[in-house]
């Protein structure tokens, strides 16, 4: 029975190559064809991808790749860029992302988002939490929603004594859980993550990556990070984006190699890919 | 021993003639600075030792008398018409400046964002004896000069002074905050009103009082719309009232040196208005400022 390996990293490694139909695995995104434009230039350029519920994907690349690009798409944060533009399709469980009728605010309340620096609110710690929930709605129970949301966070213990207090006075790695945990709060399905420990130092990165690992359970999680043990650490799947460069001289983003993480990182199928995660570019 | 000379330390004499120039350049622009310092303070002192004299309890609370050989009285009158005209002229021009600052900063883009930009800056720029002739035209021709037309103009003339600052505190709201609010799934009015206004609320308050303690010394709009007035202090907006500035334009133009000396008292009382709301709304500035970086 091929369904019972749904154990995380080592027994799966076959899917993605002998293109098996993934059948244990629940598909959350399905990236067809996908092109992102600023302008006339192309950022990424046809992108095929599948995203699998309670796992966390990673994108790893060099920098300028489209990483962020890509990631932006999956909640239309690139819609607030007027310039940007996309070809092809994103699926969200089945459903056209970008299709007519599709409003980009209730994509962003199923898929939420943490990014690079953490940007609290200049409000309270409870406030900065609460925002959410209180403007879309959901105003029963709102003090449980916070504590909630800032336990799964792991954030309660250390600032369940000063709610009210300024959320701008946490240090860094705080206020980036409090943004994860504001994140959390509006009980979106998916969390992307853009490079979300690149201005945290070593400490405050291992506790993001520890609670990484603790939503998964419930969130299906897709992370940017430039750091490729981070990568190896935190994910079970792994997108490896490059640069193409042409004859011209101008370069975009593409996908190189999607697969699980161990293989990736251990018998990669592309030259570029054992390329990048050796050290040998990059 | 020749070549130690290649590696001496001293200033070549082309490096000492630089450094001569730098001090030059340095000192003159200094000289530029303490000049702008001492317009302030040349100005601040004139105003305060010809108009200290004039200041009493009656100046405040009393009219200007109408005894031709007595006592020249107060600017009771005018205080208190400055102080409805600019009344009107806020309640006017704040909703809408702050109104026109969140359409262009928050919601129009690309062309309609400049054009409207661009439209302030040229409202900004027009004479404002051109806005108390227009309201002239417009209202006083049909009516009759009164508060209400008074306090018009004055509201052309704070409007973009509000907007514009109102942007410019709007443009120091980080983006990453628009960012973290849309990426909850709100929309972009409840992100404006729960959460851009409120995090620069202190700067666009700033933005007010600065417009007002600017139209509080303009005279030119007032020339036509708001100048034909009694004696009797009055809170009635619908008839034309005194005003601090016209009524330092009109003690002026008298040959009695006593109303000259009111003038200058008057002149003292505007400019202790402007000042002390010019740092107070500074301050304020700072304060938000503050509180949206740290």
């Amino acid at each position: 029975m091929n369904q019972d390996t749904i154990d995380a990293v080592a027994p799966i490694e076959v899917v993605q190559r002998e293109s098996t139909p993934i059948t244990h695995r629940e598909t959350v995104f399905d990236i067809r064809g996908l092109s992102v434009y600023y302008g006339d230039t192309v950022a990424v350029s046809d992108v095929n991808l599948e995203i699998y519920r309670n796992m966390v994907t990673a994108l790893i690349g060099p920098s300028g790749c489209g990483k962020s690009t890509f990631i932006r798409c999956l909640n239309r944060m690139n819609d607030l860029i007027p310039s940007a533009r996309i070809d092809g399709e994103i699926l969200y469980h089945g459903q056209n992302m970008y299709g007519s009728g599709v409003d980009p605010a209730s994509v962003r309340r199923w898929i939420g988002m943490v990014f690079q620096k953490p940007n609290p609110f200049p409000k309270s710690i409870y406030d900065n939490v609460a925002w959410g929930p209180r403007t879309l709605g959901m105003r029963k129970g709102l003090d449980e929603r916070v504590e909630r949301a800032l336990t799964q966070a792991a954030l309660w213990d250390e600032v369940k004594g000063r709610l009210k207090r300024s959320a701008l006075a946490l240090s860094g790695g705080q206020q980036q859980r409090l943004c994860i945990a504001r994140a959390l709060a509006v009980e979106p399905e998916v969390v992307l993550l853009d490079e979300p420990a690149s201005a945290l130092d070593p400490i405050a990165t291992s506790s993001i990556e520890d609670l990484i690992h603790e939503l998964k359970r419930e969130y299906t999680i897709v992370i940017v990070t430039h750091n490729m043990q981070q990568a190896a650490r935190v994910a079970d799947m792994t997108a490896f984006f490059s640069l193409d460069v042409h004859e011209d001289g101008s370069r975009n983003g593409i996908l190189v190699e999607y697969d699980v993480t161990q293989k990736i990182f251990t018998q990669p199928a592309d030259s570029r890919t054992e390329g990048y995660v050796t050290g040998r570019f990059g | 021993m020749s070549d130690r000379a290649e590696f001496s330390l001293q200033p070549t004499r082309q490096l000492r003639r630089r450094n001569l120039l730098n001090r030059f350049v340095e000192v003159v622009m200094l000289g530029a600075a303490l000049a702008a310092v001492a317009v302030l303070v040349l100005v601040v002192w004139a105003v305060i030792s010809r108009g200290y004299s004039a200041l009493s309890w009656d100046f405040f609370t009393k009219g200007p008398s109408t005894n031709f050989l007595g006592t020249t009285g107060g600017i009771a009158n005018a205080i208190v018409g400055t102080i409805v005209i600019i009344t009107i002229a806020t309640i006017i021009s704040l909703p809408i400046g702050i109104l026109v600052a969140i359409y262009t900063s928050e919601f129009a883009h690309g062309r309609v964002r400049r054009l409207l930009s661009f439209v302030l800056d040229i409202l900004n720029g027009l004479p404002s004896i051109v806005l108390g002739i227009f309201i002239f035209g417009l209202v006083v021709i049909s009516h009759q000069q009164s508060a209400y037309a008074g306090g018009l103009a004055l509201a052309i003339l704070m409007l973009p002074l509000i907007a514009r600052s109102t942007q410019e505190v709007l443009a120091l709201v980080p983006e990453t905050l628009r960012e973290a609010s849309f990426a909850l799934g709100v929309s972009r009015w409840r992100t404006v009103v729960g959460l851009i206004i409120p995090a620069s609320f202190g700067g666009i308050i700033t933005g007010g009082t600065l417009a007002i303690a600017r139209a509080a010394g303009e005279t030119a709009p007032l020339l036509f719309t708001c100048a034909l007035t009694t004696t009797q202090v009055s809170w009635d907006p619908g008839q034309a009232l005194q005003s601090i500035p016209l009524t330092i334009f009109q003690d002026l133009e008298n040959p009695d040196p006593a109303l000259h000396a009111q003038a200058w008292a008057a002149a003292l009382v505007l400019l202790t208005f402007v000042l002390v709301i010019s740092i107070l709304s500074k301050a304020a500035l700072a304060r938000s400022r503050r509180k949206l970086t740290r």
